[in-house]
């Protein structure tokens, strides 16, 4: 009998392997960015170029186009190895299904959220954001994208099984990322106004807390109904 | 809709339990309840003498599955694959896996990402995968499709190996089986 692997080793084995994927097709990884950064500089082209214009739509900007964005992401998150058996094989390797589902998620937000957190600082300085918000800035999409990763999750997870299954993976996501929305925006308008933002920040921490902990076990009830 | 209605059986170690019946009649549901990924609405699916539902880790880590997909990354070689698909389960070496691909007749591939392979090539990735699980149990939902003759001697081989260490299969398959007396069966589904 060959040892056993843990699983730290499955997942981090897991996280391995869907990060070279994503390296083998760049195109599809970047893809989203590409479109967060569209989005964004697309508002300063349609609007006045007056700068107290820019600063007051910022916020709306950069959330709108930061949900958007993730919402075109998910799409990737599961579909290829629903497709191919990857994720039966997942299911029944004997590991614990929803940490394996966790890691995939984590690797997601890598690919898809971590570059929004480094982009939308400088996105908001090309919306005439301040330099003294970005801290505040960089902190609320950081939360704000890892809610929106493990939210997406679910909402890919639960339609894995239907063949055109974006537009229903919207209507099922936009409604659970509202308050990321709200509260995300609010933060960066708090930022850019140079006021305390801890409130919305606290709430945006709170969402993340509560999705890291209960997305799990609903992501791997929803890809094992996804799976029958 | 019910597809599976009054089937029992029970397969032992060191047997092959064969599952034939016409396109439709459910063999891919069958194989699929007994792994525990379509729940049955009633009755029970057990191993060792205990309902996979009372511990699926412990079960899915005995049980080796092949279904109709194999369960392998197009953009990653035969090595790649082999060695994430089994790495997830249990330790392997670069050697088992490179001795395992040239069992399969895949030694020349090895470095090739597996969408520039053959369907049949890529059905011999997933059947080299099998030996390296390290599992009792094979189940195997139409193992030999796309094989080529070669190919099936090969799976005959693999399954002939596992039997002779005491493992045991459910292949659903119409091909016949060339397997030693007394560790085949077959069950037929209407």
């Amino acid at each position: 009998m060959s040892a056993r692997a843990s699983f730290a080793s499955a997942a981090a084995l897991l996280m391995a392997r869907d990060l070279r994927l994503a390296l083998r097709r760049a195109g599809d990884s970047l893809l989203p960015l590409g479109f967060f950064l569209v989005i964004t500089t697309l508002f300063p082209l349609a609007l006045d170029p007056e700068l107290s214009q820019l600063r007051d739509i910022a916020p709306a900007a950069l959330w709108v186009g930061a949900l958007l964005s993730s919402l075109l992401a998910l799409d990737l998150l599961f579909r290829d190895d629903g497709q191919d058996g990857a994720l039966e094989q997942l299911a029944l390797c004997g590991q614990p299904f929803a940490g394996l589902l966790l890691a995939k998620t984590v690797v997601h937000w890598l690919l898809t959220g971590l570059p929004l957190v480094l982009v939308a600082p400088l996105a908001a300085i090309a919306l005439g954001a301040p330099y003294g918000a970005m801290p505040g800035i960089l902190a609320a999409v950081l939360l704000g994208t890892v809610c929106l990763s493990l939210i997406g999750a679910v909402g890919a997870g639960l339609t894995l099984s239907l063949r055109r299954n974006g537009s229903l993976l919207a209507l099922l996501v936009l409604p659970l990322a509202v308050p990321v929305l709200i509260f995300g925006a609010r933060a960066t308008a708090l930022a850019i106004a140079g006021e305390s933002l801890a409130a919305p920040l606290y709430l945006l921490a709170a969402i993340a807390v509560l999705a890291a902990t209960l997305a799990p076990w609903a992501l791997a009830a929803a890809v094992r109904i996804g799976l029958e | 809709m019910h597809v599976l209605r009054g089937v029992s059986f029970s397969v032992r170690g060191a047997e092959c339990l064969q599952v034939t019946g016409a396109n439709g009649s459910g063999k891919t549901t069958l194989l699929r309840a007994l792994c525990g990924l379509v729940p049955p609405e009633e009755g029970q699916v057990r191993w060792c003498g205990v309902d996979i539902g009372a511990d699926p880790s412990a079960y899915h880590r005995a049980l080796a599955y092949l279904g109709h997909d194999n369960g392998l990354k197009g953009d990653l070689t035969a090595d790649e694959n082999l060695r994430f698909g089994i790495g997830l389960r249990c330790r392997v070496t670069p050697t088992a896996i490179g001795a395992a691909l040239t069992r399969a007749g895949l030694a020349g591939q090895r470095g090739l990402p597996l969408r520039q392979l053959s369907a049949g090539q890529r059905r011999r990735v997933a059947l080299a995968r099998l030996p390296l699980f390290d599992a009792r149990l094979w189940i195997l939902d139409e193992p030999g499709s796309n094989l080529d003759s070669a190919g099936q001697a090969l799976l005959l081989e693999l399954l002939q190996a596992h039997l002779a260490e005491g493992g045991t299969a459910v292949v659903a398959t119409h091909q016949a089986l060339d397997l030693p007396a007394g560790t085949h069966r077959g069950v037929m589904l209407q």
